[in-house]
């Protein structure tokens, strides 16, 4: 990543002389790149010029040397300036015209130094530790009176993503939304990826986690068997969920149906629609899924490959969840905050069939981790872009048919 | 009638070394280069017919004779040089005293940025050349360009035998130039031929560039250069322009000829 960056101002008759020319392409023969983010072409011979340039480079060393060889001619660095601070006026509560952040990489000025905004997420402030030496994105809700939160735009700036190595899927970082284009190669990429990553994992890399956020129609649909095998192969290393998912999970090993559907037959079951009651009350009373797992009472399926695999699952609770089973964090600013914990270090998100537990996780990764968003709705993945996580790449598809080729893919037999 | 800025050689002689061409064990023989420097006036004065200006020379500042670095003249104003190198920078008072006795409007440019007056800009009524990178700042040129309604096309100089832009590019009265295309960079070369139509352009020849040919004086259709540029010369006859040769060796022992020895003021 390109990750040093300064801009520069250029200004005269820049574009006859090509100054302006000759300045671009030192930026490249050195090995920098820019963006030209404003061009002001004078409208008579008389009218100057200005360009503002942001140059970006691989190394500080490299961003110096190109700024020492283009300030002979006439680049000057724009003024900078500390962003500024104020302090929270209350619990909860943050200064009336704080930064709100976006879910880029961010930098804030302070004392004169560049400084990397950790947790980086969207739509969150940012604050500051005491000494000046950590920033970090804070959410409203956790912010502590007397916090001194970033003020204003002045020495804040955002880091555009730069595409990754990779040539694959990825590296359009776009939201892609059609049921009309074939989706074998998306599928391909995404085990390439994870095929990576499960390596990685293994080596303890960092940002080597695959988490999947999924919905109950994972179950209903028939995905239940292939995601079970990928959490089982490692090839996932987080899950979001909420109560459906775990409820139906649990109710196919216990009743073989979901929300009283036969999984095998296809057809509804005498009662069916109380099995996932009698799911949750068994849970609830054997004390929560882990001992549920571990006594021998779920043998099968997702939860207890979580289980099993010691895979990190956050339940959101929703206000129309029956139960609901235990370990569903049901005050949805503490689930936040659990989902928020198992962010760092994820690599690659997959979210499944679920508009509320899509678009959320989407709201809590930096844009700089690679997404996919599966839905038969078209209107979810671009719910998604629309809420701002325009990295998500979106397949319109159904889950079932996703995961099951996605673990054919990656070696499960059929 | 034309008026030019002119510094008697009194104290002229090679006392430091700022640009590849001086040489403090090169001694100026002193009475020729008055002769040569008198012949030059004779020239501009009877045969070519200008005004001429002539400030008092001061000892201990023996390149004050090369009056084209005292600054630029637009109508009643003076911007008066700031040099790069300390040697001249004692110059800069004694210019723009005479500027003000003159009653010009003086303007300076900011203190940390340098500007060597009409050796580094020149050109043609509509716009003008600014030469940059050796001597003068390119950031100096905005600043002008603003001041004065005209636009200022910067050139770098890449080669320091060329250290300011009148030893390498010379505007003449009929829209011609001369120029030493090798003292540009590719870019400026490129801007240069995108001003001037080829037939205008007169890329003039390495031997004569080093003799100084580019750094001429051009007064309505009269030429004054160095001697020993019959190229330049014939292509000038050929343009329809009347020429003087002057011998000015001894200035080139400092990096000067015709040009750099005078500045216009009108």
């Amino acid at each position: 990543m390109n990750h040093y960056q300064e801009r520069v101002c250029l200004q005269g008759h820049i574009i006859d002389s090509l100054v302006l020319a000759k300045v671009l392409d030192l930026i490249l023969m050195m090995g920098g790149t820019f963006d030209l983010e404003d061009v002001h072409i004078g409208k008579t011979r008389e009218e100057a010029s200005h360009a503002r340039i942001r140059i970006q480079s691989a190394s500080k060393a490299l961003l110096d040397d190109i700024l020492k060889a283009i300030q002979p001619h006439g680049a000057s660095i724009e003024r900078e300036a500390d962003c500024r601070t104020d302090t929270a006026p209350a619990d909860g509560v943050l200064p009336d015209d704080f930064y709100a952040t976006t879910h880029l990489p961010t930098q804030i000025r302070l004392n004169g130094r560049w400084l990397d905004v950790d947790r980086i997420e969207m739509d969150l402030a940012i604050a500051v530790t005491e000494a000046g030496s950590v920033a970090q994105a804070v959410p409203m809700g956790e912010v502590r009176r007397g916090d001194q939160i970033v003020i204003g735009r002045e020495g804040v700036r955002v880091i555009p993503l730069q595409r990754p190595r990779e040539r694959d899927v990825f590296g359009f970082m776009e939201s892609q939304v059609s049921a009309e284009r074939p989706h074998g190669h998306i599928i391909a990429d995404i085990a390439t990826r994870m095929r990576q990553m499960r390596e990685q994992h293994g080596e303890r890399r960092s940002d080597s986690h695959v988490l999947l956020a999924g919905g109950p129609a994972i179950i209903h649909a028939g995905g239940r068997e292939a995601l079970t095998w990928l959490i089982e192969q490692g090839f996932i290393h987080i899950l979001f969920c909420g109560n459906a998912l775990a409820a139906h999970d649990m109710e196919a090993d216990l009743f073989g149906t979901s929300l009283g559907y036969g999984l095998t037959a296809g057809r509804a079951v005498p009662h069916g629609h109380e099995h996932h009651l009698r799911t949750i009350n068994r849970i609830r009373a054997i004390g929560g899924i882990e001992a549920a797992v571990t006594s021998g009472m779920i043998k099968q399926g997702i939860m207890a490959a979580c289980v099993r695999q010691g895979v990190p699952v956050v339940m959101s609770g929703t206000i129309r969840d029956d139960g609901p089973l235990p370990g569903v964090i049901t005050d949805s600013v503490l689930a936040q905050r659990a989902m928020r914990t198992l962010i760092p270090g994820v690599g690659l998100a997959l979210l499944v069939a679920s508009t509320l537990h899509s678009v959320a996780t989407g709201n809590l990764l930096p844009a700089t981790v690679p997404t996919v968003c599966v839905d038969v709705n078209p209107s979810v993945p671009t719910k998604l872009a629309d809420r701002g996580s325009f990295q998500a790449v979106g397949l319109v598809m159904d889950a079932a048919s996703f995961l099951s080729e996605l673990a054919r893919l990656l070696g499960k037999s059929t | 009638m034309s008026r030019l800025l002119v510094c008697p050689p009194d104290f002229f002689r090679i006392a430091y070394e700022i640009n590849p061409w001086m040489r403090r064990t090169n001694r100026v023989d002193h009475r020729r280069a008055v002769r040569q420097w008198h012949e030059l006036m004779r020239v501009l004065g009877k045969d070519v017919g200008v005004v001429l200006e002539q400030m008092t020379p001061i000892p201990g500042l023996p390149d004050l004779v090369f009056t084209a670095n005292a600054g630029i003249v637009v109508g009643r104003t003076a911007v008066v040089s700031r040099f790069r190198y300390p040697e001249r920078q004692p110059e800069e008072a004694h210019f723009e005293a005479w500027f003000r006795g003159q009653g010009y409007d003086v303007v300076t440019v900011e203190q940390e940025l340098f500007f060597e007056g009409a050796g580094d800009l020149l050109g043609f009524s509509e716009y003008w050349f600014g030469g940059y990178r050796q001597r003068s700042d390119i950031r100096v040129f905005p600043i002008l360009s603003e001041r004065f309604h005209r636009e200022i096309i910067p050139l770098e100089l890449v080669d320091s035998r060329f250290y300011h832009l009148d030893t390498c590019l010379c505007s003449l009265s009929g829209g011609e130039l001369l120029y030493f295309p090798a003292a540009f960079d590719v870019y400026g070369q490129a801007a240069i031929a995108e001003r001037v139509p080829d037939k205008l352009r007169l890329p003039v020849p390495e031997d004569e560039a080093l003799r100084f040919a580019c750094n001429a004086v051009c007064v309505g259709k009269h030429v004054v250069l160095p001697t020993g540029c019959p190229t330049t010369q014939t292509w000038l006859r050929m343009r329809g322009y009347q020429t003087h040769q002057v011998q000015l060796d001894e200035f080139m022992k400092s990096g000067g000829s015709a040009k750099c020895l005078t500045l216009a003021l009108d």
